[in-house]
């Protein structure tokens, strides 16, 4: 352990409004906490600069699941615990369920929240890539008001993105449209639990009539930021799922994705292994498949 | 095979002697202990591999007023950590040979403020140029180590390997690596000092060997051998890790606790255990083999080469047992090996289960599939013609005397493991499917104990004594941490003593209470310890019938009623006994020649596994073990030591990866350093076959180590069964297979853009 | 700088209790240097190992990643509570009698997966049992005699008294 728990501040406002009103006044001075699984193990490197955190463990205000007939909504603070655990995101958003079950253990995914694995913006984090493929918009909210954008806009690169020094992530809604749509989720890791990403593809996915009518598809560590293969859909999009489509949706993909060596894994491989993912995926859709896979 | 004597508490499953207090969470490892006054140490690490220090800056932010500052100059006694050699530093005082090499140590009495304070110095160097791999070493373009940066060498002839060429059907060559392995120990290094100028310096600490400590401190502090205390606490595992290691760690917090006045502990963080600590001998091998046509070995030329790391620590003791398993368990008339261990400005290597064997066994294992391909037979006929029998002799000229049972292994193995039914099914379905399964077997051996005249040098000591509350304690300097000694132990004093298990405790591992039975190390402590307490336990049985009227038969009751008679005649109940060698053990250091091991342990094993081509990813499904180590003592405990040495074994083939930058461990996390999950580890079937060794206690052999030789072997041949390729190196990851794969498939599509 | 301490009411196995620390001071730290609870182990600092785990609130959470101030309030389990009185709980015993501690360094983590696990799922299949433990390493066993003793332990009675 090489942090020093007395050289940072951290306070629990009892309300998010409380909450606000500190990153207002002091906008960049406070550090969100949620969970704590990614800035406690900074804090134990003792690479923490931030030394005046604010808590939002337990502020019920980001603690809801919301069901109505047109969308969920996911507050910023449910854990991925309970995004696992929830039957409605079970049935209608099982990428969802699935990739809450992929973060660390269960002893981490009873900690993590839907909004630092937003906001932590690494390229490897587990949940963007469902939320990409259902079309999930993102609420930020602050003392000014809130705003709804797509989330597919939110990443701007490298562990940047729109959200203000005095917004948090209040919720993710996600449109319940996609309960007849073929859907695909795969990790890549370095072992089958506790595994940062190496490579993930997540896809949501109509045929009608032979044609692809509908089609999402987003990856993980193939970039510099969780990505919506936006020229890869292009590819497939009103064609049949044919040789020769998928051929010319793998060639695509192959040029869109612009992963890097780390200590992970290399470029190399999570190119080719997200065409290989493509293949797989699109070879589901062509045979009418619906469901997801482990990593 | 003759069969086991009855007895009634060896061979059985009691349980763990400490389990109680283990599953309680009471259980004391270092970090739970405290003493009064207690500070805390912290380390200073070198940040370039090779070089001189010119200058050290102490942060100006810090009050250094509150901290105590250690150097090498501080060092009473000798700057050196007695093992082999004595060429590794305690403290460096201007050469530094390997990153994260200790310079100077620090204590407070916060614990918390010991990070920033230790990022706080700076320190400037005269860069040297590192040798940082075996290669590099190999050209002595520079000199890192003695004369010619070779720590040890060995040759060893067998009959006339160059005139075996000419006659041969086949040539096959072949060069296998395997890569550095940590430990991964779940609790890291720990240690805490305390030191007086009247009665000397006392350590506790996680670790395997008091007396190798003892013997350390003893030089580091100029002591005599009664002012140097060490205790063994609860140890968190160990696996080798904490063999040699745990002497350097126990100066530094005891330069601490002499300088400060006060109890130092020092347990380090995950990432500088990962960083600074020993790991296990990377290694290159390369064979050439003769075969006739038949697949009969006529002559193995074998090339080892492994790297030490900075400094000589265990090396040649590793270069040692790697050499001598390297032939693998066959029968050939004409062998010459060459081996050497190599210096490089790396962290020093160190003792890993094994030894110097998973990394020769890996090799010849991987071989011996391809001489298999080059004469047409499959992977178990292969073995079957070569295999060593009774009255053969090995690489050394050993003549097997006891049984030797690889051919009912194999059968047993392939038995349980369904291999021909499987190898059949899967080369039907691979051609249809993105998942190639295949078989691979090894087939191996472990010699049981220290090499030829280890033990005699070791000369240990060990036995029981009877305390006045009527309870039996064993006497041994022999440690737990996790592998069974305290039930083994106990088990064996109980049988011997004829009363009952719970009737016999541990004496505390604490070198002014017990002898000194050797390190616990080389899978001696059941064989060769063991059957010292046995031999006490019938010593003192006939002490007590002769002096303290027990009878021939008696009861419990009976017994300690004898032993305070006993106790009246003599002042204390003890018996010891003292290491005497089986007959007809010679060994020719010189040669290499003769009984290079008193036994050995024979197994094989078989992997299943299940390749991915989509992801490049392989996984075992299943693993079958069969082997002999003798007398199952435990049969809960060696199943546990058979299951935890195979999922080892296949971290070490698929997933442990050492990532070097300059020299220093830079994957120095758990997230980053990779070993199997609960999600990971397949099936591990485990079956004993028993031929009892005469000399080990009640037929027992070696265990702790054998099980870590065969699964990286076993797993790359199942891997070469699956896809058809022969990967030579391990760990073999996702990356490497695709770029095998990749390269087969390149004019697919490019694979730049 | 410096932060003031906060006061931390904690239940700990079913007793109250307060303590002062620093609001950024581990849940692991305070369990074990605030609270001489030694139990609970520290093997890597960065939620990897398991051997930390609690359960919080009724929830296994790695202590090493729990800032103190966020533990306020809440009903903390650990290892010392699992036995009552002198009697073992059925999965400690489980462990001891099939050899799912060798040496024990992640056997208090362990113990709280698993009856986490055995709290929502009293008859755990193999791939749940696997699942349950992943985030729990063992460098010891190769987690077989876990499996075991997991196995062992909720054919047992008196298991259901975790189920909160």
């Amino acid at each position: 352990m090489r942090g020093n728990p007395e050289a940072h501040e951290l306070v629990a406002p009892p309300t998010l409004a409380d909450v606000l009103v500190r990153l207002a006044d002091a906008p960049g001075t406070w550090t969100p906490i949620a969970g704590g699984t990614e800035l406690m193990v900074v804090h134990a490197a003792g690479r923490l600069s931030a030394h005046k955190l604010i808590s939002l463990c337990g502020l019920s205000e980001l603690s809801f699941i919301r069901v109505d007939q047109e969308s969920i909504s996911i507050g910023g603070g449910v854990t991925f615990g309970q995004i696992r655990r929830h039957p409605i995101i079970a049935s209608d958003f099982p990428l969802l369920a699935t990739a809450a079950g992929w973060i660390g253990s269960i002893a981490n995914q009873n900690r993590a929240t839907l909004a630092g694995n937003i906001v932590n913006g690494s390229p490897a984090a587990d949940a963007p890539p469902a939320l990409l493929v259902y079309d999930a918009e993102i609420e930020l909210i602050s003392r000014r008001g809130s705003r709804c954008i797509a989330y597919n806009d939110f990443h701007l690169g490298y562990k940047q993105s729109v959200l203000e020094p005095d917004e948090l992530v209040f919720a993710l809604h996600l449109p319940r449209r996609f309960a007849n749509h073929m859907q695909y989720l795969r990790k890549v890791g370095t072992r089958k639990a506790m595994a940062i990403t190496k490579v993930a593809l997540a896809a949501t996915a109509i045929i009608e009539g032979g044609l692809v009518t509908e089609i999402r598809l987003a990856a993980a560590s193939v970039a510099d930021r969780p990505l919506r293969l936006a020229a890869t859909e292009a590819a497939i999009l009103d064609r049949t799922m044919s040789p020769h489509t998928m051929a010319a949706a793998r060639r695509t993909l192959l040029n869109e994705v612009r992963p890097i060596d780390d200590i992970r894994s290399t470029a190399l491989y999570r190119r080719h292994v997200a065409a290989n993912l493509l293949d797989e995926c699109l070879s589901e859709l062509s045979r009418g498949l619906t469901g997801d896979l482990s990593a | 095979m003759s069969p086991n004597p009855p007895t009634r508490i060896v061979g059985t499953p009691q349980l763990r002697k400490e389990g109680v207090d283990k599953v309680l969470g009471r259980a004391k490892y270092v970090d739970d202990l405290e003493r009064e006054g207690m500070w805390h140490g912290a380390t200073v690490r070198s940040s370039i591999p090779r070089g001189r220090i010119t200058a050290i800056h102490y942060g100006e932010q810090i009050d250094w007023g509150e901290f105590v500052i250690v150097s090498a100059a501080d060092i009473p006694g000798k700057n050196h950590i007695q093992m082999i050699s004595a060429d590794q530093p305690c403290l460096v005082e201007t050469q530094v040979n390997h990153c994260d090499e200790a310079i100077l140590l620090i204590a407070h009495p916060d614990k918390r403020r010991l990070p920033g304070a230790v990022a706080s110095i700076r320190i400037d160097y005269e860069p040297m140029t590192p040798v940082l791999s075996i290669e590099e070493s190999e050209t002595r373009q520079h000199i890192v180590w003695g004369e010619d940066n070779i720590f040890k060498q060995f040759h060893l002839e067998k009959g006339n390997v160059d005139a075996a060429w000419a006659s041969a059907a086949h040539i096959v060559e072949g060069e296998y690596r395997t890569g550095a392995q940590e430990h991964l120990y779940i609790e890291n290094n720990g240690v805490i000092a305390e030191y007086n100028d009247v009665s000397g310096i006392t350590v506790w600490g996680s670790l395997q060997c008091p007396f190798y400590v003892h013997k350390s401190l003893m030089a580091v502090f100029d002591l005599p051998t009664e002012k140097v205390r060490v205790i063994q606490a609860e140890t968190g595992g160990a696996f080798g890790g904490k063999e040699d290691y745990p002497s350097i760690l126990a100066s530094h917090a005891g330069l601490l606790a002499k300088k400060a006045g006060r109890p130092i502990k020092m347990v380090y963080d995950r990432m500088e255990d990962l960083a600074a600590t020993t790991k296990r001998h990377p290694s290159r091998t390369r064979h050439r083999t003769a075969v006739d046509k038949d697949g009969k070995l006529l002559a193995m030329e074998i090339e080892i080469a492994t790297d030490g790391g900075a400094y000589a620590t265990l090396s040649s003791t590793v270069l040692s047992r790697a050499t001598l398993h390297s032939t693998g368990p066959y029968v050939c008339p004409n062998i010459r090996i060459t081996s050497r261990s190599w210096a490089t400005n790396t962290v020093p290597s160190g003792a890993f289960r094994g030894f110097g064997a998973p990394q020769s066994i890996f090799a010849i294992e991987r071989h011996m599939e391809q001489v298999a391909r080059a004469v047409g037979l499959d992977s178990a006929e292969i073995r079957r013609r070569n295999f060593l029998h009774d009255g053969d002799t090995t690489a050394t000229e050993q003549v097997m005397t006891e049984p030797v049972i690889l051919d009912t292994l194999l059968g047993r193995a392939l038995e349980i493991s369904g291999y021909e039914a499987k190898r059949q099914r899967f080369a039907h379905d691979n051609p249809h499917s993105t998942i190639k399964r295949g078989m691979g077997i090894a087939a191996f051996f472990h010699g049981a104990g220290f090499t030829g005249s280890g033990e005699r040098y070791l000369n240990s000591l060990a036995g029981i004594d009877v305390t006045c509350d009527d309870r039996v304690r064993v006497l041994v300097s022999s440690t737990e941490f996790g592998q069974g000694t305290n039930t083994i132990l106990t088990q064996i004093a109980a049988e011997a003593l004829r009363i009952a298990y719970d009737d016999v405790i541990m004496a505390p591992s604490d070198t002014s209470i017990v002898p000194n039975s050797g390190p616990t190390v080389a899978s001696r402590t059941s064989m060769v310890v063991g059957r010292l307490i046995e031999r006490s336990g019938h010593q003192l049985i006939a002490m007590l019938q002769e002096s303290a009227g027990l009878a021939e038969t008696y009861t419990t009751a009976d017994f300690f009623a004898s032993c305070e008679r006993y106790r009246e005649l003599q002042g204390k109940v003890e018996s010891l006994c003292r290491y005497e060698a089986p007959p007809n053990i010679f060994w020719d250091d010189q040669k290499y020649r003769g009984e290079a091991y008193p036994t050995f342990a024979w197994a094989v094993y078989v992997a299943e596994v299940a390749v991915d081509m989509t992801t490049y990813s392989a996984e075992v499904t299943n693993f079958y073990t069969v082997q002999e180590v003798g007398r199952v003592l435990n049969p809960t405990l060696a199943a546990g030591q058979i299951e935890g040495g195979v999922a080892q074994g296949i971290g070490y083939a698929l997933y442990e990866k050492v990532l070097l930058k300059n020299g220093h461990m830079f994957n120095n996390q758990m997230t980053n350093y990779i070993m199997p999950t609960a999600q990971d580890v397949p099936p591990i079937a485990v079956h004993f076959e028993e031929i009892p060794f005469q000399y080990g206690a009640y037929g027992a052999k070696g265990i702790g180590e054998l099980p870590h030789d065969g699964p990286a072997p076993a797993i790359l041949n199942a891997i070469q069964d699956a896809t058809g390729e022969s990967f030579a190196a391990i760990p073999l990851l996702p990356e490497d297979i695709f770029t095998r794969m990749a390269a087969i498939a390149f004019d697919e599509e490019p694979l730049t853009v | 700088m410096s932060a003031t301490w906060s006061q931390i009411q904690l239940v700990i196995n079913g007793h109250a209790t307060n303590v002062e620390a620093p609001p950024m001071k581990r849940l692991l730290d305070v369990l074990r240097e605030d609270l001489g609870l030694t139990g609970t182990k520290e093997g890597c600092g960065e939620g990897e190992c398991g051997s930390c785990s609690v359960r919080m609130n009724g929830e296994l959470v790695n202590s090493c990643l729990v800032p103190i101030l966020q533990a306020n309030g809440a009903r903390i389990d650990t290892v010392e509570g699992l036995a009552i009185d002198a009697e073992l709980h059925p999965l400690q015993k489980a462990f001891l009698e099939c050899g799912g501690a060798q040496c024990g360094i992640c056997t208090p983590g362990m113990l709280m997966a698993a009856t986490h696990l055995l709290a929502r799922n009293p008859h755990p299949s193999l791939d749940e049992i696997r699942e349950g433990l992943a985030g729990n390493l063992c460098r010891c066993t190769g987690f077989v005699k876990i499996f075991d003793s997991v196995i062992a332990a909720a054919a047992m009675k008196g298991v259901a008294r975790d189920a909160r």
